[in-house]
């Protein structure tokens, strides 16, 4: 599927893209790599909604069909961790808790809140919260970040297993190399190096 | 049992301390005079049983009582509109604010005078008191509004909130220290003003009317009398404030 065509950005005089387009498949795990700083984040945020471009066009998915995982976790310090995932399904979806759980693997957890979690459990909880989104399309910055490598591939695994495609930041070589098509990216401005 | 040897001492410390006061000032003065400069606290409590087996005691404290809270009510709900107007406007902003400041810094006997010509006198002192709470909970609040961290807005932005969810899943759980806050504050300034305006324009019946008549027939006791009345009514009102704050946020984590 497209996802984006000539997409232009700058902030200030740094110009992060330009004219830069992207197509991925219709299913699978792509994975962006690149120095950090290179323009990653902001084309997920673009692709997200969250920017605007200053000039091109998002492809194939609207935003509003996107579900994007943040850089930080962005847990609501109030809720606890089963109530995280509440709060973003419809009620009729609520029996998909204890799945989600345990596709990151915090079952147990349900009755935590953010700041009784370690770092790897919070990011985990934010994973499965961004995933329990409808989504046609998941764009995950840096999801695996502060999460052991054994955990890391088994939910990868799961990953796999959705029904839409998975556009994730990684930097992990074992992450990238269980990836159905590994991106290399420079930048900025943002461009494609070479696609493994 | 543990609770009440914790909380006992500061208290019994101070009335000690009043004890000494009143002993000492009894030595220096001739005859009665350390009645009319600082009673003794027994003397206190005679006056204090004396005043609670009449009617009217019961019912200045419920007249009082219900003036500062509908001061309190109308205060509090009128700040928090203003802070949701003032920070969602900034055109709000700069006509309102400049008002709202004169407010809080206009001296409280001014706007009693004032108010007791617009209204009549029985609803001055809650009046009074809504204007001495609405600052107070218009300031706090709109710097927890604009305080509430943009990242999580954005994070219901991205998840597809409802208005209702951004409401009540983000704004109002980091607004709670500043609601509390607000309304433990308000409330004890509702108390001080509104009995303050009482002693001005004299309602009937009214805490701020006994006090007044003290003054005038210079029964000390039954002013610090009255004084204890007040300060414990306002701590009891903080309490369940606090409680009720309390349980609402329980009452959200379920």
């Amino acid at each position: 599927m497209k996802l984006c065509e000539h997409l232009s950005r700058s902030f200030g005089d740094k110009l992060v893209l330009r004219d830069f387009s992207l197509s991925i498949p219709d299913r699978g795990i792509v994975a962006l790599n690149g120095p950090s700083g290179c323009g990653k984040s902001t084309l997920l945020r673009i692709l997200a909604g969250l920017e605007q471009p200053e000039g091109g066009t998002l492809g194939d998915v609207p935003p509003q069909q996107t579900a994007l995982l943040f850089q930080d976790d962005r847990l609501l310090p109030w809720r606890r961790a089963a109530q995280q995932l509440t709060d973003v399904l419809p009620r009729e979806r609520w029996g998909e808790v204890p799945r989600l759980l345990e596709l990151v693997e915090l079952t147990g957890e349900e009755e935590r809140f953010p700041r009784e979690l370690s770092g790897g459990m919070g990011r985990r909880l934010a994973l499965g919260r961004c995933l329990a989104l409808e989504a046609r399309l998941y764009l995950l910055d840096e999801p695996f970040a502060g999460v052991d490598l054994p955990r890391a591939l088994r939910i990868l695994e799961g990953l796999r297993a959705l029904s839409a495609p998975v556009l994730l930041v990684s930097h992990e070589p074992e992450i990238l190399a269980q990836a159905d098509l590994v991106l290399a990216l420079e930048g900025p401005p943002l461009r494609l190096v070479s696609l493994t | 049992m543990k609770k009440l040897l914790r909380w006992l001492p500061a208290p019994a410390f101070w009335l000690g301390v009043w004890q000494l006061c009143a002993f000492w000032v009894d030595r220096s003065v001739d005859g009665r005079g350390n009645e009319l400069l600082l009673p003794y606290p027994a003397t206190v409590l005679a006056a204090l049983g004396e005043q609670a087996g009449q009617v009217l005691f019961w019912q200045s404290i419920l007249a009082t009582l219900l003036r500062v809270v509908a001061g309190l009510v109308l205060g509090a709900a009128l700040g928090a509109a203003l802070a949701v107007l003032t920070c969602l406007s900034s055109w709000c902003d700069r006509l309102l604010s400049p008002a709202i400041r004169v407010i809080r810094a206009a001296p409280v006997a001014s706007f009693i005078l004032l108010v007791i010509l617009w209204t009549g006198r029985n609803n001055v002192p809650a009046v009074i008191a809504a204007m001495m709470v609405l600052p107070v909970v218009w300031d706090s609040l709109s710097q927890g509004i604009r305080a509430v961290d943009p990242r999580l807005l954005e994070l219901g932005r991205a998840y597809r909130f409802s208005r209702r969810k951004v409401l009540t899943l983000i704004y109002l759980p980091a607004l709670r220290p500043h609601i509390l806050s607000a309304l433990t504050t308000g409330a004890g300034l509702a108390w001080k003003s509104g009995v303050a305006a009482e002693v001005l324009c004299l309602p009937r019946p009214a805490l701020g009317t006994q006090i007044y008549n003290t003054k005038y027939l210079l029964e000390i006791p039954e002013l610090f009398a009255w004084t204890a009345v007040t300060v414990v009514l306002s701590l009891v009102l903080e309490r369940l404030l606090r409680w009720g704050v309390a349980r609402w946020e329980r009452g959200r984590q379920r």
